[in-house]
């Protein structure tokens, strides 16, 4: 069984009078625990497709099962029982709570999904100490670098334990060495199981992944698989 | 989300924003502090008025010239003409009543006092020696008004404590001659300074025999006669008593009225209830816009934390989790504002105490609950909107204000 399944999803948006398709018939699998580089233009559809992924948004027609669950027909509240479960989110721009602090942040999830504190405290101690930042806990998201930013979100994209994470440019506000750092955290994350897919302009980030979605005017234009790991990571690394 | 998350939630969020949050205790707290002064000035005035009357004396039954169509105490009764006047002999009558302690006739006029090259404006009570029991007044030196035949006045005056230290200053008073209008008349005693009192300032009056008042004001009828019953219970019987007496000695006309003391009391204790509760009335308006201000503030919070609801609905929150961590912190806002209004009101009326000693500035408890309950649910109120506007926010349009 597929994680991931979708099947004639058609997604629709009206700007001004014109009608854009920025998802037209899209059929894809996706099964637990692969690597998927989402890729194409600004305007294929990719973020359309992370978003519809991630429950967020809903398509026109077709359906969407996660692990075998057809999740179109949920009600809003039951699809946020869902992301709060089942998938973590990573952007682009961090998306910190600039008021709360680095464990605070990493608790957000736990929090909002009414898990007690004890355990709470559990989980971010350990989340902390994975992720390398047991100096920041009570640091401010503007007390971290960009860096501690994204680990901070990558640990709270975690910690309730997901199925799948979604990333949307994860590296796109880093620097080269920095964002190398967060893609090999995320991929040690895929290699303990988690399914991982990646939404990204930078060829050198989807080339490592084993799967590659090239997407063109909201349709799949390609759908490489990668047989064996390619050694750009050593290249790079 | 559990509730003491959503209280810390609530509470960091509120606290993010420190000018906005400020402005919006600030509104709310103007409010409840407005409440309770303004029904602190009211209830004191009532309270004030009150003390003032039952300082009159004790038991105290009031006739006073011409009818008035009610029982009660009716502003009409000051200008209403009589057709018979109320004559010292009247008060004399009803002195014989059963039930009654003291009557005391009165008759006021204003005159000028003149001692030693030292002139002024005094106001002149004409009564008896009773009128000084009667009205709780007490002498400091000297003695009071002989008693006497009412009819026939004794050239002696009694002078208040202020008219004293004006006319005589450190010299002695007692046994001076002073001209009052027209005629020289003896200090023979001085009152117990009262301070300021309702309707005239004992300190500044000065008392002589009724008749001679009579004559200097060439008049022949009396402002009052006040009666002292024996008790609270004969209070009722003498009223009627004295209204049937006069009736009879007005040839069965009904042209004086009665009231009571309690009557009078009743009447301004309902009179500036009233007023209390419409001043009150009053500085709940300041709640009510206090209220669409702090709903402004909740509504631009929303603008302002769009990409944080966006991030909430990703990470899993319900409608129902955001628009109670929302409503958490319009709550909080309120509440606090209801707090700090409260303490700043309190603060207020107790400044007023300590200006005006004389005047009890107490918030009453009714007005207080009111307010600070008014104060939280318009902050309730006001929060509903904003926090399901935040609560139906398109998440993937929100996390794109970020």
């Amino acid at each position: 069984m597929p994680l991931i399944e979708l099947s004639g999803i058609e997604r629709r948006f009206l700007l001004g009078d014109t009608t854009v398709h920025a998802l037209a018939g899209l059929n894809l699998q996706i099964n637990a625990g692969e690597y998927v580089a989402v890729m194409g233009p600004s305007g294929s559809g990719k973020s359309t497709l992370l978003n519809l992924l991630g429950l967020l948004d809903r398509p026109n027609e077709g359906t969407y099962k996660l692990e075998g669950r057809d999740v179109t027909t949920l009600s809003p509240d039951e699809q946020a029982t869902v992301r709060s479960s089942r998938i973590g989110f990573v952007f682009q721009s961090f998306h910190l709570v600039p008021r709360l602090t680095a464990a605070e942040n990493i608790a957000l999830p736990m929090t909002l999904a009414g898990i007690p504190a004890a355990e709470r405290n559990r989980r971010i101690a350990q989340a902390l100490k994975d992720f390398g930042l047991e100096n920041r806990a009570d640091h401010k998201p503007d007390q971290l670098s960009g860096g501690q930013r994204q680990r901070v979100a990558i640990a709270r994209a975690t910690i309730m334990q997901p199925a799948l994470i979604l990333a949307d440019e994860p590296t796109g506000n880093l620097d080269r060495h920095t964002g190398d750092e967060v893609v090999n955290l995320l991929e040690a994350l895929n290699a303990k199981g988690v399914t991982l897919i990646v939404v990204t302009h930078d060829q050198g980030m989807g080339a490592r992944a084993r799967r590659q979605l090239i997407m063109e005017d909201g349709r799949l234009k390609a759908d490489l698989q990668q047989t064996a790991m390619p050694n750009l990571a050593q290249i790079s690394g | 989300m559990r509730l003491t998350d959503t209280l810390r939630f609530a509470r960091d969020a509120a606290t993010g924003y420190p000018m906005r949050t400020t402005l919006s205790v600030l509104a709310m707290s103007i409010g409840v502090a407005a409440v309770v002064i303004l029904t602190a000035l009211g209830d004191g005035a009532r309270r004030y008025v009150v003390a003032q009357f039952s300082s009159l004396g004790t038991n105290l039954i009031i006739v006073l010239p011409g009818r008035s169509g009610t029982g009660g105490f009716n502003p009409a009764n000051a200008i209403t003409s009589t057709p018979r006047d109320l004559t010292i002999d009247d008060a004399g009558s009803l002195r014989r009543l059963p039930g009654v302690r003291r009557v005391a006739p009165l008759a006021v006029g204003t005159s000028e006092i003149n001692f030693g090259g030292k002139l002024r404006e005094v106001m002149v009570a004409g009564s008896t020696a009773e009128f000084i029991p009667i009205r709780n007044f007490e002498i400091a030196q000297g003695q009071s008004l002989p008693e006497e035949d009412w009819n026939r006045g004794s050239s002696v005056t009694v002078i208040g404590a202020k008219i004293r230290e004006e006319m005589f200053g450190n010299n002695p008073a007692i046994g001076q001659l002073v001209r009052v209008g027209d005629r020289r008349l003896r200090v023979v005693g001085v009152l117990k300074s009262t301070g300021q009192g309702l309707g005239m300032n004992t300190d500044e009056l000065v008392i002589v025999p009724v008749s001679l008042a009579q004559a200097m004001f060439n008049s022949n009828t009396l402002f009052r006669i006040m009666i002292e019953a024996n008790s609270r219970d004969a209070i009722p019987g003498v009223k009627d008593q004295a209204m049937e007496t006069l009736k009879q000695r007005h040839r069965g006309e009904e042209d004086v009225t009665v009231i009571t003391q309690d009557a009078v009391l009743a009447t301004f204790d309902k009179l500036l209830g009233a007023l209390t509760l419409a001043v009150a009335g009053i500085a709940a308006i300041s709640l009510a816009v206090a209220g669409i201000l702090v709903m402004n503030v909740m509504l631009v919070a929303v603008t302002q934390r769009t990409g944080e609801i966006g991030l909430l609905k990703a990470l899993g929150a319900t409608a129902r989790t955001i628009r109670l961590a929302f409503l958490a912190e319009a709550a909080m806002l309120s509440a606090v504002g209801a707090l700090v209004g409260y303490l700043l009101g309190q603060l207020g009326a107790f400044a007023l105490r300590q200006l005006f000693p004389v005047f009890p500035a107490y918030p009453p408890d009714w007005a207080v609950i009111a307010g600070l309950s008014t104060a939280l649910a318009t902050g309730l109120i006001f929060g509903v909107m904003p926090a399901r506007r935040a609560a139906r926010l398109d998440p993937v349009q929100a996390l794109m204000k970020h």
